[in-house]
């Protein structure tokens, strides 16, 4: 992985050229002395963890926030970005991670919207997108309306909105991040296009094997500073992951076997029928989890994973079927008394389902703990004992934060994680229930994420781990079931089973397969 | 610690003294563009009032005050319960006819009446809750309804239940014996009396602090009102927490007429006071719906109420500007508070960021696996 000089393909200036650019807010450095050269024709990564300033860095770029240090020279010439209309001026475009496209206006109308000056509103515009969407492969159809689109659909829309404000340089944030597999492989293939076509695409990820697919040059970003720029055939995801956080990463390779034949969690028949009608979202799922182990559900999003996770949580009405927790039935019981059964829950959604924003972090530490001591007791909530509880999450899990008071808002997305695991493991449960644990958090919290629910499984819990993310559950598991259109289709053992396996078994393609050997 | 709670008292004082301010100018400039007095009006609002003057408010406040916390509840869960208006004059009208009937004897009467007047005012406004918890409707809606209905069955049921005074043209549920009435406490010399329904405010004030802040219950109430989703998830039954919010909230609007009942008015007739329901959302927006701050909210108004009585005399400028002045500081209440949230929460994550903004250490400090 050694590092790079830029390949100086011709003579050219480069595309973009940032030196020693800084930028302070208060308390907080989000750039400082950052240098990148984007060579014109090529897809240039910038990877960093979360909070490491790779947004503030495309903001910059973008001119919605000025720099107080550093250049900026676009093609060779110095330039001043005051303001996104100057950026676009300059030639550099932006496509955000969440699309800001009007659902009730065609395509056409969508990319002329604010553009109308260029080639106005009526053919002569469909024209222009015509052979943009040509040109590129991008295959937009501009009477459509954006609603009947599908994500990598608007995807496309957005990037073409860039194009036809004349971009020659591209920055996508986190692009991937609403894809499903089969998307970001045609995203990739519109990218190459631009690249072709002699533009250059600036690309934010966090996801190391995309970037690597895809990237000509990768630039880490570590504390707001750039810390090398790569070569991506020159070095794995792994280094890559090391370069981001700056010291060894542990692997999610788990230990011996602490498997024993005592079943904590059995599932059994357990079907929720689709409200609208439809196939069922949870279709007749059993299984058995046992103290010590970890089951991993592998599954493409979408497939009754949250669901299932949900029935058996006790959050869907009109679920069919049995779960039975450490031999004590509770069908029918209430997601509060399954919480007091033993079942520690972290949720997909932290946002949505595992936090109270604006509340401060003890108050956090009640959430779902509201029946039970220490924060409540006597139908009263122990305000000091809750307090001193959350001290010790946040001293035991690792929260970066300054006290208890803060609210959960304040906190990064991989602190607020880990003040979740670290309340879902306090009262003594004998189940959790890990959907997404490590979703959208940056490495170092991801690493500390995994040996917790590595330590649940030592000491005993029965664990169902829910992730996209194949490393993840092969690491962890100590069997994995797929789940596709809401049954489990396939049982695969994690030490012998390959990703491309999983993602066969995911798709459909291997469901015909025997079923392989698993553990019990 | 104390810097950072002088700094959050101050941050909380600045959102209503910025909507005052910002009220008493477009008011000014009201009373500008129509040519009235701006300096008079203001000289007469802000003079001292009389003892007199201080009992009314104080009477007025405590009405006002009830119909707020009644408010507060059903807005700490998120729930817009428009319907206190409805709720009071029903359960006070409810409670006028049992205490007027005087089937028990004394004071045991005037509990009877308490009693039946937040079970009536709870059933008119749970209606709209179960509504909502079965069916899904808004809230907002069907208390709007509800307080259409409530109008017109009460008109409807005082005809039925009213004895006309001779020589009158009002017609008045009958009148509470007098040894059912709540005797006022005398006030500022003896000269004047204020409700003794005060010191139930007072306790329905200090119980509002007390089960929301400090319950299991009122957790549960304000972790719904946050966030339904994570309500849910955490194990809480949210459409009985609906269903429960709106009959406490009901409960406590029917409490709203009672100083007035037992105090004044002593019985219920066309002419009894409406509209306070209405007030009473203005003041949980300005109090932000804490029980001080309630309180602070319904003495103010209930003071530009007294003090504009005697504009048209004094001045030739209608009472009614002061409606602007309260209907102004509604929005101005709403914008300045976002303003301050928004200022606080950038506060916060600059505290977080310079707090955590220390070198990397090993993530858990248990043993790491190897």
């Amino acid at each position: 992985m050694a590092s790079v000089e830029t390949p100086s393909r011709s003579d050219a200036p480069p595309a973009v050229r940032l030196r020693g650019i800084g930028k302070r807010f208060p308390g907080v450095i989000a750039n400082d002395d950052i240098n990148i050269d984007v060579a014109r024709g090529t897809i240039h990564a910038i990877v960093g963890e979360n909070g490491a300033g790779k947004s503030t860095l495309m903001k910059i770029l973008y001119g919605v926030q000025p720099p107080d240090s550093g250049t900026i020279e676009i093609d060779g010439a110095a330039v001043t970005l005051g303001s996104p209309a100057d950026a676009i001026k300059a030639g550099v475009g932006m496509v955000f991670q969440h699309f800001m496209l009007a659902d009730n206006l065609t395509v056409a109308e969508n990319v002329v919207l604010g553009a109308e000056r260029l080639h106005g509103i009526g053919a002569a515009a469909r024209e222009e997108i015509t052979r943009i969407s040509g040109s590129y492969g991008l295959g937009v159809d501009p009477d459509r309306l954006v609603e009947d689109l599908g994500v990598g659909a608007r995807q496309r829309v957005e990037i073409l909105k860039v194009l036809y404000r004349g971009a020659r340089i591209v920055i996508l944030d986190e692009p991937t991040a609403v894809l499903v597999p089969q998307e970001v492989d045609e995203l990739f293939d519109n990218l190459r296009e631009l690249k072709a076509e002699g533009l250059s695409v600036i690309f934010i990820s966090h996801k190391l094997d995309e970037v690597l697919s895809v990237a000509d040059e990768i630039t880490v970003v570590r504390r707001g500073t750039t810390v090398t720029t790569v070569d991506p055939a020159g070095v794995t995801a792994r280094q890559l992951a090391e370069l981001m956080v700056g010291s060894e990463l542990p692997s999610p390779s788990t230990e011996s076997s602490t498997v024993t034949d005592e079943v904590l969690l059995s599932v059994r028949d357990l079907t929720l029928p689709d409200p609208a009608g439809g196939r069922p979202l949870v279709d007749g799922v059993s299984f058995d989890i046992h103290r010590g182990e970890v089951l991993g559900i592998a599954g493409v999003e979408g497939n009754g994973q949250a669901e299932l996770v949900e029935t058996i949580m006790g959050m869907r009405d009109g679920a069919t079927g049995t779960v039975e927790l450490a031999g004590t039935d509770l069908s029918g019981r209430s997601t509060g008394q399954r919480r007091e059964a033993g079942i520690g829950y972290i949720p997909e959604d932290r946002h949505r389902h595992g936090l109270l924003l604006d509340s401060s972090l003890w108050e956090n530490r009640v959430l779902g703990h509201q029946t039970r001591r220490p924060s409540v007791s006597h139908g009263l909530v122990d305000r000091a004992a809750a307090r001193a509880d959350t001290q010790r999450i946040i001293e035991a899990y690792d929260v970066r934060t300054p006290g208890p008071e803060v609210p959960a808002r304040a906190l990064s997305g991989g602190n607020q994680q880990k003040l979740i695991v670290g309340r879902e493991m306090s009262g003594d449960p004998v189940l959790l229930i890990a959907a997404h644990p490590t979703r959208g958090v940056d490495v170092g919290a991801q690493a500390a994420i995994w040996d917790h629910v590595k330590n649940a499984r030592r000491n005993g819990l029965a664990v169902l781990l829910i992730s996209a993310d194949l490393d993840e559950l092969i690491g962890l598991s100590d069997r994995i079931e797929v789940i596709l259109r809401g049954g489990l289709v396939g049982r695969f053992d994690p030490s012998e089973v390959t990703p491309e396996d999983l993602g066969s078994a995911m798709t459909g393609a291997g469901s015909d397969a025997p079923r392989e050997e698993g553990s019990p | 610690m104390s810097g950072g709670r002088v700094r959050r008292l101050l941050l909380g004082a600045a959102a209503p003294v910025l909507a005052l301010v910002a009220a008493i100018l477009i008011t000014s400039l009201v009373l500008l563009v129509a040519g009235d007095p701006v300096l008079d009006t203001w000289s007469t609002i802000l003079s001292a009032p009389r003892e007199r003057n201080v009992a009314n408010i104080i009477n007025n406040a405590t009405v006002l005050y009830l119909s707020g916390l009644a408010v507060a509840v059903g807005f700490r869960m998120n729930l817009f319960n428009i319907g206190v208006d409805g709720q009071y004059r029903i359960a006070a009208f409810a409670a006028a006819v049992v205490a007027g009937e005087a089937w028990l004897p004394g004071y045991l009467n005037t509990v009877l009446a308490i009693v039946v007047a937040m079970a009536v005012g709870a059933a008119w406004a749970g209606i709209a809750g179960l509504l909502r918890a079965t069916r899904g409707v808004s809230e907002v809606i069907s208390t709007i309804m509800l307080n259409f209905i409530s109008t017109s069955l009460v008109a409807f049921l005082l005809r039925k239940a009213a004895v006309r005074a001779p020589g009158s043209n009002s017609i008045n549920t009958k009148e509470i014996p007098e040894g059912s009435r709540i005797p006022g406490i005398p006030f500022g010399g003896g000269v004047v009396e204020i409700y003794g329904f005060v010191v139930l405010a007072v306790l329905s004030g200090l119980a509002y602090w007390f089960v929301l802040n400090r319950t299991r219950f009122g957790f549960d109430l304000r972790a719904t009102g946050q966030s339904t989703t994570a309500a849910v998830a955490s194990g809480i039954n949210v459409r009985r927490m609906i269903v429960i919010a709106m009959l406490i909230s009901g409960a406590a609007a029917g409490l709203v007429g009672l100083p007035i009942l037992f105090g004044d008015a002593y019985s219920y007739g066309s002419t009894f006071q409406s509209g306070l329901g209405f007030s009473g959302i203005a003041i949980a927006l300005l109090g932000r719906n804490h029980p001080v701050g309630i309180g602070l909210g319904a003495l103010l108004f209930a003071y530009l109420n007294e003090q504009s009585n005697p504009l048209q005399i004094l001045v030739g400028v209608s009472p009614e500007i002061v409606a602007i002045t309260q209907g102004v500081i509604v929005l101005t209440v709403v914008v300045s508070y976002e303003v301050v949230r928004r200022y606080r929460r950038r506060l916060e994550q600059q505290a977080v960021a310079a707090a955590t903004d220390r070198p990397e250490r090993p993530a858990p400090t248990e043993e790491v696996a190897t």
